[in-house]
């Protein structure tokens, strides 16, 4: 059988997943031996090809990235959500209760030490923000959901075990965790 | 494809920890007329924050990056200590600054062996497909399973400390919420040798490449400018001490108490990138842009305490005439350099009988209405700011995150790389990959400077003259 390909994401988040991935250790060596990485964060193809699994890191919270995770949808057979980020919209959902304009206008004109007294706010050449900030499956289909923030390297390598035996997975009650 | 000529756009920019892009925009004839590195999101941590109880402050900050989460939880801890105003236990300030340390070794190892390496050994031009982690777990076995078990030994003291390696949770306003064990102790005393002679071996591969490559090392993306770093009495310091800026001629041109540090910085914005522009205030916007990171504090500092890494910064500074290093590369060199202080600083925590103290918290019920935050993250100063009202509840956020500091001189970086390399409409990915390894030479983490930023795989934009988009390169 030929391995399996694997593109991953990392949209509105803080990387850590990923980084829960990366403490897998040593064992990466033989994982990568079984599935073939295309497009990630930690590797150098920039344009997502058809692929068997698309992982997604983070929730939605700007055009590009609900962007991204049509493409990727579009792009792969089985599509996992990977921490609360994705799963719920996670941290970034605390960006809610306000209005994308007061959050924008807290962050360029309003904190402590900026300096910008015309009231520049970033936009044009960068992504404008959604209204709110989403989980992923608001805005496509979702497979296979795996949350804790980040999941448990161990976690993560099973989801990824399960899929090279040719099953779905399903994270069981020991490794599923929310924090 | 229609796509107009004159416009490069390298999107994602890759192997580095966050989102970004850079455009070049080139004129008529092909040459660059300019280039800029974006950071294309935002979350914003300053605006939700607010309402919520300060206490809760060290575990909402740390997912603003996953990278380095501990630096965040410190920053964060220590802004609360300041508004109870109280001064912590030795054992907590002490188990605090073992895991900050921890953090360093982990980052640090990450940025050198998993991301930066692959273009130093396979080379700039390398095939794409092998020049990543996974290529140098198979062409350079020894040196992967070596950049592994240091991240992983940076990684476990965190989460015996914290309850898990990313997002711990140990730090609380007044104190920590945990002790370190004599076993756990002694377990990691057993193992710090071995990480350390890995960590020297890997110094004289750098040492190795900068001279082979010395020309080429020396030129690239390198600006001279002012670096800032903490210092304690001179000495290099990375959790708790005094900020300082030193000019490009080596002068120490300032050195103030962090919580007065919005006398002395300001941040500018640009409508092009959702990272702000940090600058010292007496120079103003852009003549006050500076560098901070491994490379700012080595320049920063006058000595670091610790002998190992004390003779290596000598050897380091002995690479220019005047002492001042102004090579970006040699931020992968600075970079090491820390990774042994680290290590060495570990071992003196360690052996510290404090260290297994179990006096781990003071608290106080009269709060004070601000109160910052400073440590130096592995990617440079960071500081946390709040103000609250009388019960406590968040009603101003101000974060100034490593990476940002260095928005200007990355984008000065880049642009210089393109205008070296860059002759003409037909660009390959070798040149491209150079562009982005000037933003992996400062290893940014867009997740937390936009807190905001997160994300940040490149693209490069070609532009032409009229500013559209001719021609979008992504690397594959
Ligand atoms: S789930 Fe947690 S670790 Fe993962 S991206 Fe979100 S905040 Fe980061």
């Amino acid at each position: 059988m030929a391995k399996p390909k694997l593109a991953s994401v990392w949209l509105e988040a803080c990387a850590g997943c990923h980084m829960s991935f990366l403490d897998i250790d040593e064992r990466i060596v033989d994982l990568i031996g079984k599935v073939d990485l295309t497009s990630t964060p930690i590797t150098d193809i920039k344009e997502i090809p058809e692929v068997d699994v698309g992982v997604i890191e983070g929730g939605l919270g700007n055009e590009e990235e609900a962007h991204i995770a049509r493409e990727l949808r579009s792009k792969c057979k089985i599509l996992i959500a990977w921490g609360d980020c994705a799963v719920f919209g996670g941290i970034n959902c605390m960006r809610n209760f306000k209005s994308v304009d007061d959050v924008l206008k807290k962050g360029y004109v309003d904190t402590i030490s900026t300096v910008n007294p015309e009231g520049v706010i970033p936009g044009g050449d960068v992504p404008a923000l959604l209204k709110h900030a989403i989980p992923v499956d608001r805005e496509v289909r979702v497979d296979v959901y795996v949350p804790g923030c980040p999941p448990d390297a161990d976690t993560i390598l099973y989801v990824f075990q399960e899929i090279l035996q040719g099953r779905i997975p399903k994270v069981p009650s020991d490794k599923m965790r929310y924090d | 494809m229609a796509q107009d000529k004159n416009t490069i756009v390298i999107n994602p920019i890759t192997r580095i920890e966050g989102h970004g892009k850079i455009t070049v925009q080139l004129d008529e004839q092909g040459q660059v007329k300019s280039s800029r590195f974006h950071v294309t999101q935002f979350r914003g941590f300053e605006a939700f924050s607010e309402g919520r109880d300060f206490r809760e402050m060290p575990v909402i900050t740390p997912r603003i990056c996953g990278i380095c989460p501990v630096s965040h939880h410190l920053a964060s801890a220590k802004a609360c200590d300041a508004i109870l105003g109280v001064t912590i236990p030795p054992t907590a300030h002490k188990l605090r600054e073992l895991m900050h340390m921890a953090q360093f070794v982990q980052s640090h190892a990450l940025s050198f062996f998993h991301l930066s390496s692959p273009d130093l050994l396979f080379g700039f031009d390398a095939d794409p497909a092998v020049r990543n982690v996974a290529g140098l777990a198979k062409d350079f076995p020894e040196l992967a399973v070596m950049g592994i078990g240091m991240r992983k030994f940076g990684q476990e003291i965190i989460k015996i400390l914290g309850g898990k390696k990313v997002h711990p949770w140990h730090s609380i306003p007044g104190g920590v919420n945990r002790s370190l064990r004599v076993d756990e102790r002694d377990a990691l005393l057993k193992d710090l040798p071995g990480i350390k002679q890995n960590l020297k071996k890997a110094l004289d591969l750098i040492k190795k490449y900068l001279a082979d490559h010395d020309s080429v090392a020396r030129g690239f993306a390198t600006v001279e400018t002012s670096y800032m770093g903490l210092v304690r009495d001179g000495a290099l310091e990375l959790f708790d001490g005094d900020i300082r800026l030193r000019s490009p001629r080596g002068r120490v041109t300032d050195e103030f108490a962090d919580s007065e540090y919005y006398k002395h910085i300001g941040e500018h914005v640009e409508a092009w990138s959702y990272l702000k522009f940090p600058f010292y205030l007496p120079l103003g916007y852009p003549h006050g842009s500076y560098r901070v990171g491994p490379l700012a504090r080595l320049n920063a500092c006058d000595d670091i305490s610790t002998p190992e890494a004390s003779a290596e910064l000598y050897a380091f500074r002995r690479t220019t005439a005047d002492g001042v290093v102004h090579s970006t590369m040699y931020y992968h060199y600075a970079r090491l350099i820390e990774i042994l202080y680290g290590l060495e600083r570990m071992e003196e925590l360690l052996n510290d009988p404090d260290i297994i103290g179990s006096d781990l918290r003071v608290t106080s019920a009269d709060l004070q209405p601000e109160g910052v935050g400073v440590v130096e993250a592995p990617r440079g100063t960071l500081i946390h700011h709040y103000r609250v009202n009388e019960k406590g509840a968040i009603t101003d956020v101000n974060l100034i995150v490593a990476t940002g500091h260095n928005n200007w001189a990355m984008n000065k970086g880049v642009d210089m790389v393109a205008r070296e390399y860059i002759k003409g409409f037909d660009v390959t990915e070798g040149v491209l990959n150079r562009m982005e390894h000037v933003i992996r030479c400062y290893d940014p983490c867009l997740s937390c400077s936009t807190h905001a930023v997160g994300k940040m795989p490149l693209a490069l934009e070609i532009q032409d003259a009229q500013g559209r988009t001719i021609r979008t390169l992504k690397k594959d």
